[in-house]
């Protein structure tokens, strides 16, 4: 038997359609059978007679009464649905400071003008898609997608690095840019250190160990995984170094990456040497060969990366570029370095040296016998010949004390228009030629003006191994190689990494170089604002590390139509 | 011949914006809309046939045979609308609007309103007020005797009254109207009290006397949709001056029937792009449940196709308590609104959010991009000729006329 309850409200006003939403929330209630909430006019007590809900109170209810009543199954049933009408009113209210949610990117970045970075996590059938736009709109992007194509990952990194932006990914876990995690981060502490790292547990490894060690960071640029392989050859990276190189409170890079492809790594330590900061590289599962190299510093894992850079940065040292290389005076075409040695030691660290700089050197007694030169009397590309190899001194004096082969060697390769570094060792001492320079001075001078002649630049390096009270006094041999227009020092080591830096230069503006536009600082420096479009949890990080941000309520594009998709793709060209 | 989509649109929503409606007159349908003859029944939405014809709108033409005497019973009435006699075409064809069923027949008095940027005229029937109404497909004899009284007494003293005032300025009020709680569309308590403000004090001087006057004039000041009419009509002159411009994606008409929804887009000409019109989502008045319901109906998403109604929403908080929700609700719809319209109005704006313009101009290929229908509010018929309201709430235009739209405009211009 169906109960019918009523509860008069007098003189409470409410507009007919809270009634109504009322009503519908009461009929929904179990139990209940049939609700009515009006107000008491006598046309709404004709409408509750009919449909079975009238009572004797509801019969005297007045037009200003609020009416609630309800049919229902039972007495308890009826009794709990009019005791919840008070929380049904107020309910409507308890959402009224929702934020906001915009549904697509331009409507998110209308609301936030400010906002330098879009966080993306959407599935990757529609992550470049989001983050073409948001390159567009002129944002830094954090691509946490995965499933990017490499193509659409090229696509997208040439877009950024000709508006001079970051795409951090695709498959990027985690960044952090002053102090701002984005993604999956720790809460690492502020302080001078840089980090760029391919992607994600890198990036945490070592900036934690930086964090745990007292130290802290600049920021964490992720790049992706993919971004030191071949297709990509680290765009990102590059950019992040080259930002970061800038950045007057970086004090020490930190570069970390599972094993690049080799030709991508030399790319990157090619770009880092130019650094006037200490970089510290760990690639890895790639051996280094040296510990220090001018501003480059080589760890052996990621925990040895983290105590150097923070070492690096409580105690920096001067790493202010060398010498300054004559690279303008250089013709077209001249790129090969020539080493014409007397001492074998001399020789065989050169080429070891010169490996760092250039990709193969060929010698005579090479280290490694893939790069015997086939005929010792001719060079080729980048070659360091030992003359005081048996071959040459057979029937001849060691070119120690005989320089006239040295000599004759010395105008052959200056003849040669590929040829722009050439490199003696000039050692005196007891059994030496008396004096050495004086037969190779003008030589050198005679040397370089045939290039200059010929419309070239030819440098000419020496290593001069010797002491003040060797008969021949070091100094006054250097006097006079210098007069000659030499570059000298007496560490091989020293010139050898002059005349490789000079190399590189060379053979690299012989490749193609890879031209960008340089990040803003500033972007990066400024308090971080983001967008979120993805998973809302990327959200909720900034939130509570109180940085603005705003979510969009995403959808895939035309629902994920690619008919539609593909139209709304091709209609772009023609607005 | 190359399109530029951007620039279309610019123009497009340039002419909605610089139409100036002005309120010009009343006239018997046949004497002004061109094109009405004897046996011309318009009404809402797109193309419909007896057939298929949803109950609102076959009670409002039942309805208006009885009005113009042309049959003694609602039995009548029907076989002759069943015969094949009386053609049958959408307000729209003739450039004019109906709310809800939309019912015009020759004899009806219609308001013509002027945008004087163009000198192009839109056409809407007399308001007829709340409850048991024509356009809600209710045809009983209060009905026919209140559009009798309408056309009798009250068409011919407004008519008078607007000539005397030398026309009336829908835009202004509209502008003023949004300033003071309404969206447009669905309230326009402000907007119906300025309109009988201004048409009072010349009613004073045109009705036949006192007694008159004061009936006109207390009919249009009690009724929260006199002006809806003519705001539908202001809003077609609007919307109608971008219409027509080759490469542009916004819609130009968004109407619906009861049975179908249609949009037309001014790049794609007249073209109706359709699909069954939805259920709306609503409150229903006690008695009244969702199975009484007819589908979506009426031309006065005419107001959302200018950039007012559910698009102003945001400037008429107390219309949420009309569909449940909150103040914030109704400043999201707003909000949601501009990401799928191309500009903003220089003329309709939104106090609550610091005088932004309204979000104007429904961009197909936004609304496709996003997946984002436009969002109506709406009252809701009786499924059933003759009856009448049952209620009101929210409705989303289908995708799929946008969809539709989208490949045909790839298809006309070779995208």
């Amino acid at each position: 038997m169906a109960v019918i309850k009523a509860e008069i409200r007098s003189g409470s006003y409410f507009d007919s359609a809270v009634l109504m939403q009322l009503q519908r929330s009461l009929g929904q209630l179990e139990g209940i059978q049939d609700a009515g909430v009006v107000m008491g006019t006598e046309e709404n007590k004709e409408i509750l007679a009919h449909i079975d809900l009238l009572s004797p109170e509801v019969q005297a209810s007045k037009p200003d009464d609020m009416v609630v009543v309800v049919r229902a199954e039972n007495e308890e049933a009826a009794n709990n649905a009019l005791g919840s009408v008070d929380e049904l009113l107020s309910r409507k209210k308890s959402n009224v400071d929702q934020e906001y949610r915009p549904k697509s990117l331009e409507g998110a970045a209308e609301m936030l003008p400010d906002a330098s970075w879009v966080l993306i996590s959407v599935a990757g059938r529609f992550a470049a898609r989001v983050a073409h736009q948001a390159l567009d709109l002129g944002k830094h992007v954090f691509l946490f997608s995965d499933n990017v194509s490499v193509e659409e990952e090229i696509s997208l990194k040439n877009k950024a690095a000709e508006k001079g932006l970051l795409v951090m990914g695709p498959d990027c876990g985690t960044a952090m840019i002053s102090g701002i995690g984005l993604g999956f981060a720790n809460k690492i502490r502020k302080g001078p250190i840089g980090v760029v790292a391919a992607a994600g547990t890198g990036l945490q490894q070592v900036t934690t160990r930086i964090h745990q060690l007292g130290s802290g960071i600049t920021h964490g640029i992720g790049t992706g995984g993919r971004d030191l392989k071949e297709p990509i050859g680290a765009a990102t990276f590059l950019m992040a170094l080259d930002v970061l190189a800038r950045d007057p409170e970086t004090k020490v890079i930190t570069l970390v990456s599972k094993p690049p492809a080799p030709k991508v790594a030399e790319k990157v330590i090619r770009q880092a040497r130019k650094i006037n900061k200490p970089v510290v590289i760990n690639f890895i599962a790639r051996k280094p060969t040296t510990r220090q190299d001018g501003n480059l510093y080589f760890a052996t894992g990621m925990d040895d990366a983290a105590a150097l850079s923070v070492q690096l940065a409580e105690n920096t040292p001067d790493v202010t570029s060398g010498p300054e290389l004559p690279l303008d005076k250089f013709a077209e075409g001249q790129r090969y370095f020539r080493g014409l040695f007397s001492g074998g030691t001399l020789a065989y660290e050169a080429q070891f040296l010169l490996e760092e700089f250039v990709p193969r050197v060929w010698a005579n007694a090479p280290i490694k016998k893939e790069n015997q030169l086939k005929d010792s009397l001719s060079s080729e590309e980048h070659t360091i010949v030992d003359l005081g190899e048996d071959e040459f001194t057979v029937g001849r004096l060691h070119p120690m004390m005989d320089n006239e082969m040295r000599i004759r060697r010395l105008m052959e390769e200056a003849r040669d228009p590929e040829v722009a570094v050439i490199m003696l060792d000039v050692v005196i001492g007891y059994g030496s030629h008396p004096d050495p320079a004086s037969e190779l001075a003008p030589a050198i001078k005679n040397a370089k003006t045939l290039a200059e002649k010929a419309g070239r630049y030819l440098e000419v390096v020496v290593v001069a191994t010797g002491t003040d009270e060797d008969p021949q006094v070091l100094d006054t041999q250097v006097e006079q190689l210098r007069d000659a227009g030499a570059w000298v020092s007496s560490s091989n080591e020293e010139v050898v990494k002059y005349a490789g830096s000079i190399l590189q230069a060379l053979n690299q503006e012989a490749e193609k170089e890879y031209v960008f536009t340089p990040i803003d600082l500033s972007t990066l420096k400024k308090d971080l604002e983001a967008i979120n479009v993805g998973l809302e949890s990327f959200a909720e990080n900034l939130v509570d590390q109180e940085t603005p941000v705003i979510h969009v309520e995403w959808k895939p594009p035309a629902g994920g139509n690619d008919k539609l998709m593909s139209i709304l793709d091709r209609m772009k060209k023609f607005s | 011949m190359t399109i530029n989509i951007d620039q279309a649109n610019q123009k497009v929503i340039d002419a909605f914006m610089d139409a100036r409606p002005m309120v010009t007159g009343v006239a018997p349908a046949r004497d002004v809309i061109p094109g009405m003859h004897d046996n011309l029944l318009l009404h809402a939405g797109p193309p419909a046939t007896w057939e298929n014809m949803s109950g609102p709108v076959r009670g409002a033409m039942i309805g208006a045979l009885l009005f113009e005497g042309r049959a003694k019973s609602a039995e009548e009435a029907e076989e002759m609308l069943s015969s094949g006699k009386f053609e049958f075409a959408p307000c729209h064809h003739y450039d004019s609007t109906g709310p809800m069923a939309g019912v015009m027949s020759p004899s009806m008095l219609v308001y013509i309103v002027e945008n004087t940027t163009t000198g192009y005229k839109a056409f809407s029937g007399l308001n007829e007020g709340r409850g048991k109404v024509l356009r809600m497909g209710a045809y009983s004899e209060e009905v026919i005797n209140r559009m009798q009284w309408l056309n009798d007494v009250l068409g011919p003293a407004v008519d008078a009254a607007l000539k005397e005032m030398g026309g009336l300025d829908i835009r202004t009020l509209l502008a003023k109207a949004l300033h003071m709680g309404d969206d447009g569309h669905n309230r326009l308590d402000a907007a119906s009290l300025l309109y009988t403000n201004l048409l009072a004090p010349y009613i004073t001087k045109t009705a036949k006397d006192a007694d008159t006057a004061s009936e006109i004039i207390k009919f249009l000041g009690e009724n929260a949709l006199s002006v809806l009419n003519p705001v539908m009509a202001g809003c077609k002159t609007m919307t109608q001056a971008g219409h027509n411009v080759e490469g542009s994606t916004i819609v130009t008409v968004m109407a619906r029937n009861g049975t179908d929804i249609g949009i037309r887009v001014s790049g794609l000409g007249d073209q109706w792009f359709t699909a069954p019109a939805p259920v709306v989502d609503a409150l229903y008045f006690p008695g009244f449940t969702e199975k009484d319901a007819s589908r979506d109906i009426g031309d006065s998403t005419i107001t959302e196709t200018a950039g007012i109604g559910g698009f102003a929403m945001a400037s008429a908080p107390a219309l949420v308590t009309f569909i449940g929700g909150t103040p914030r609700d109704a400043i999201n719809t707003t909000l949601d609104m501009y990401e799928i319209t191309f500009g903003e109005h220089k003329h309709f704006s939104i106090p609550f959010l610091d005088f932004r313009g309204t979000p104007t101009g429904v961009d197909i290929r936004k609304v496709v991009e996003k997946n984002m229908p436009p969002r109506v509010n709406t009252g809701v018929a009786h499924k059933d000729p003759g009856v009448g309201q049952v209620g009101a709430g929210v409705v989303s235009v289908p995708m799929s006329v946008f969809e539709d739209a989208l490949v045909a405009f790839a298809e006309k211009y070779g995208i």
